[in-house]
């Protein structure tokens, strides 16, 4: 009978594939490590695997936790995450951006609770409203929540982290039900910025949301002030291009043109292409692709652990595991769908967003698709904070999932 | 539209559905851009890969051995060591030349040049240095760990001339491929860094000698370390050069090489009259083609290249000179051949010492004069009054004509690089055209006739003339590899075998009879041939030649002899010429008697 078992895991699917992905993850690692020159990876997969245990102790411990208390703990969390943040800021350690708080060997990025944070803070936010925002002006603490870490790690600096707090405050709107045309109105700001390089294309866009606004009869204050955040963020990001950090603002370079400069900026995302187009169908087998061998590929432990897996995997091993995060994803989702409290469904559509974001950062920057922010993919890249607080938030769903069961 | 009555639960269902499709859309859009970079671009990215990583390092291929007509050693290879640099970028190039450049010592130009090539040619290994010595492949060994990624040692075969200054000229010597030269037709399919014959037989035989370099596939990683060999490809081995047997008779050679006088310049050409085989060929002053080899300091080729007595310069081949009384034997050759001279001709007037011919008066090397000779006694005693009658009676228009059907004017066709063809008037309009309708007469024939004038030719050229006269009238294409190329059928003289008899006689007499000019120089052992001659020399004191052949009854060797500013032939020339023939004769008889001795 399986109301006697007592220790429910929740989704079985889910729990297999992710720690089936993490063990993988292990696996990768140590092939990462597997290199034709002495290198710091060595032997580093078995701090991953030493962590993968933790955060299973991690996992077991959280499931024990009712969503309840979770809700209840939320504002000590985000608070703490802040100061976390904050601390990082004055006393971090890190190459490229500050985001470690060294503790002797251990090492952790209080970023990556924040993220867990913020999302918890947005669903309770969500869930204190009966109903979806009439008006803009009513989602200034969505806006604010998700602000304070985004520019704290923006000031580290850190642009891809702080991106993933942009999509998990979008993704926390979506779900709270804010009609598509207010959500629209939301992110245009941003795609202001993006189109802010190109003065016609931006000026067209402002157009189209004048129209827009006129057409939907916005309140008037409301309009004014999303015309005013689009030409603001046209405005301003000229002078923010030139106050990012260099190696940012060649990233980004080197994305829009990587042959530019094949041996210096391009390099990455070329050796990343080279690892995985040469991996073919079937790859060049565990542990003996040529371009993470003999040190080609840049990073293959962390950024660039997807790469490892096309070149020594190929096409196949590529397909299997994205189809093992649709299949996690996806159900996520439709646990999300199916959980009738407010506060616990935008939790799990909130980790749905920061793994997808995760997953689509992280891929779509080894083929070229997005621009390299160094966002590792969730329970593959080497990281133990990150598979920690992964391993947390898949508890939290799991959670979810039983109770719904349990309780439905 | 609005969602603001839309109960929570159906809500989330229906933004769920967009989310999971978005997770479907997402995902697919990931596995097309996988699909193209994996799949449908494979080939280019695989190859990328094995370009990122593999590297194709030649291996130089051994030259060949040359040995001597007697199977003795006269270049071979001995073991040296190559630097060469696998670049990853020019910036890193830079970094690893700049250092080793403080090792080997090269200068910024070399290394400029270096980059350069790199540039050219960016997926070869760049050679550094094609000749490092032990100390220093020691030093880089040892220093490899804080060295930059790399830097390759290997072993490349290096010539060793074991002659030195003795052979110079005819070997030539080795040297890296230049970029005109990788141009031209014959380098074709030829790498920068690659060591190619520079001049002399090693040019011209090239393609025997070089073999074909081997290609090594090695690995290198990021850092462009050499990480080992690559087992994907089989190793291609160099095909060693071939080994080249010359007719030079080293003995002899190094003889000549002796014999001539230490402070003069000139040159020596010993043949085979029959074969056309050279047996030794010497130029001085000389150079030791081992300062070309490997490491090579612009100081000495600069210093060998503005010497003023031209080291550098093959004059047994590529000089000029007026050829004097030896040209006598082409005079006396036109004339019989037309007719107008045998044996016994005398010419109308006896020799006084000197002609008169119009207005001008034309002098007889001796004051006191040769009396009435025949033309017999005119080669004997080289009687110019004599020849500038027989000028006179011939026409200069019937000189210019006949003198390039004695095989003058056209190269002999040795293979050796820059032979001189040689410069005789093709007719009278060349008169005209160089001294203008009024700045010449008839009177240029007088000259000619005694070899000088508007003639210049080479010491081989001669000696091949020699050649045709000791033997049957044949002409001998010359030829210092007995394994070349078989040569075309020699020019024929126009001339009997009487009439060859009638000059070879003269050509006794010059050195064994009473009066003969070369009588110094005759052999106990041997009937010796010759002619003397003296070549006049506006910018100071005239050169001597001596042109001989022996054993005169079955010629097996003809030596030309040219002393640049020696006087006369009969002292400065003929007794070497002489001395050179016994050397060779003798040897070749007590080798033949030992052969003859070890055959019973």
């Amino acid at each position: 009978m399986k109301e006697k078992v007592h220790f429910n895991i929740g989704d079985p699917v889910i729990f297999a594939l992710v720690l089936g992905l993490s063990l993988f993850g292990v696996a990768m690692i140590y092939s990462a490590g597997e290199m034709e020159i002495p290198s710091q990876v060595t032997g580093i997969w078995m701090k991953q695997a030493t962590w993968l245990v933790i955060s299973i102790v991690a996992f077991a411990l959280a499931l024990r936790i009712e969503i309840r208390w979770l809700e209840w703990v939320t504002p000590s969390a985000y608070v703490l995450a802040i100061l976390g943040l904050l601390l990082v800021l004055a006393v971090g350690s890190g190459d490229g951006p500050r985001s470690w708080l060294r503790f002797g060997a251990i090492g952790f990025q209080p970023s990556e609770f924040a993220k867990l944070a913020t999302i918890l803070v947005l669903a309770r936010l969500v869930a204190a409203r009966e109903r979806s925002a009439d008006s803009l002006w009513e989602l200034w603490p969505f806006v604010v929540v998700a602000s304070v870490p985004f520019l704290l790690i923006m000031a580290e600096p850190d642009l891809g982290t702080a991106a993933v707090f942009i999509a998990i405050l979008i993704a926390a709107l979506y779900w709270s039900g804010l009609s598509m045309a207010k959500l629209l109105l939301v992110v245009s700001p941003i795609v202001s910025l993006a189109l802010a390089f190109s003065t016609p294309l931006w000026g067209v866009w402002l157009l189209l949301i004048v129209a827009f606004l006129y057409r939907t009869r916005s309140y008037l204050s409301e309009s004014i002030a999303v015309v005013l955040a689009n030409v603001a963020m046209g405005v301003v990001v000229l002078p923010v291009w030139r106050s990012l950090a260099t190696y940012q603002q060649v990233r980004i370079l080197a994305f829009l043109q990587p042959e530019a400069d094949p041996r210096g900026a391009g390099w990455h995302l070329i050796q990343s292409q080279v690892a995985i187009g040469s991996g073919g169908w079937t790859g060049k087998g565990f542990t003996l692709g040529t371009q993470k061998r003999l040190a080609f590929l840049p990073e293959q432990h962390t950024d660039f652990i997807f790469a490892v897996v096309g070149e020594e995997f190929g096409f196949l091993g590529i397909v299997l595991v994205l189809l093992a995060f649709a299949v996690i994803l996806w159900r996520i989702v439709l646990i999300a769908e199916r959980t009738e409290d407010r506060f616990t469904s935008t939790v799990a559509f909130g980790i749905f967003a920061f793994w997808l974001a995760h997953l689509v950062a992280n891929v779509g920057m080894t083929v070229g698709l997005l621009p390299i922010t160094g966002l590792p993919l969730p329970f593959l890249s080497y990281g133990g904070s990150f598979l920690l607080i992964s391993f947390v938030s898949l508890a939290i769903i799991q959670r979810m999932a039983s109770e719904r069961r349990s309780g439905g | 539209m609005s969602s603001i009555n839309v109960p929570p639960e159906a809500q989330f269902r229906g933004r769920g559905r967009l989310a999971r499709w978005l997770v479907a859309l997402l995902i697919l859009a990931l596995t097309i851009q996988f699909f193209r970079i994996q799949i449908l671009k494979h080939t280019t990215y695989a190859l990328r890969s094995d370009e990122n990583r593999i590297r194709e390092l030649p291996i130089p291929a051994p030259r060949g051995t040359i040995y001597d007509r007697n199977g003795l050693v006269i270049v071979e290879n001995v073991p040296g060591y190559s630097i060469a640099v696998l670049p990853l970028s020019v910036d890193s190039l830079r970094v690893v030349l700049d250092t080793l450049a403080s090792i080997l010592g090269h200068s910024t130009e070399k290394v400029e040049r270096l980059m350069d090539n790199y540039r050219q040619h960016p997926n070869r290994p760049v050679t550094v240095e094609s000749d490092a010595s032990f100390a220093e492949v020691s030093i880089i060994e040892e220093r490899r760990a804080v060295l930059p990624g790399g830097i390759v040692i290997e072993a490349a075969p290096k010539r060793h001339y074991l002659m030195g200054d003795t052979l110079a000229h005819v070997l030539g010597y080795v040297g890296e491929i230049g970029d005109s030269e990788l141009e031209l037709a014959e380098f074709e399919g030829y790498e920068p860094g690659r060591t190619i014959g520079q001049t002399g037989i090693e040019r011209v035989y090239e393609r025997v000698l070089a073999g074909t370099p081997g290609i090594r596939f090695v690995e290198v990683n990021a850092l462009g370390r050499l990480v080992g060999e690559f087992r994907g490809r089989q190793t291609e081995p160099a095909v060693p050069g071939r080994d080249l047997v010359l007719n030079v008779d080293l003995e002899l050679q190094r003889r000549a090489a002796e014999l001539f006088p230490d402070t003069m310049a000139g040159a020596v050409v010993a043949l085979e009259p029959r074969t056309g085989a050279v047996l030794a060929m010497y130029s001085a002053p000389s150079f030791d083609p081992n300062v070309f080899i490997g490491r090579f300091e612009p100081a000495e080729w600069r210093a060998l290249n503005t010497d003023p007595g031209r080291p550098l310069f093959n004059r047994a081949i590529s000089a000029g000179y007026a050829p004097g009384s030896t040209f006598k034997l082409v005079l006396a050759g036109i004339a019989m051949s037309l007719g107008e001279a045998s044996r016994e001709t005398e010419m109308r007037i006896p020799c006084r010492g000197a002609l008169q011919y119009y207005s001008r008066v034309f002098h007889d090397w001796t004051p006191a004069g040769h009396g009435v000779l025949d033309l017999s006694g005119a080669i004997r005693e080289s009687c110019d009054v004599y020849f500038y009658q027989l000028g006179i009676k011939l026409t200069l228009n019937r000189v210019l004509e006949e003198v390039p059907n004695f095989g003058f004017g056209t190269p002999t066709g040795i293979d050796l690089p820059s032979e001189l063809s040689g410069i005789f008037p093709p007719d009278t309009a060349w008169y005209t055209r160089r001294y203008g309708r009024r700045g010449w007469t008839n009177s240029v024939v007088l000259n000619l006739a005694i070899g000088q004038g508007e003639n210049v030719q080479s010491p081989l050229k001669m000696a091949q003339y020699f050649s045709a006269l000791a033997a049957d009238g044949t002409l001998p294409v010359p030829r210092v590899s007995r394994d070349g190329p078989v040569s075309e059928p020699g020019f024929e003289l126009p001339l009997s075998d009487e009439q060859l008899a009638v000059l070879r006689s003269a050509l006794v007499d010059v050195v064994n009879s009473e009066t003969g000019t070369a009588r110094g120089s005759r052999l106990r052992r041997w009937t010796l041939a010759g002619k003397t001659g003296t070549s006049q020399n506006p910018h100071g004191d005239d050169h001597a030649w001596f042109v001989g052949f022996a054993p005169a009854e079955d010629p097996r060797i003809v030596i030309a002899m040219i002393v640049e500013n020696g006087g006369h032939g009969s002292s400065a020339a003929a007794p070497i010429v002489s001395r050179l023939i016994d050397f060779y004769l003798e040897r070749q008889s007590v080798e033949g008697l030992t052969a003859e001795a070890a055959g019973r």
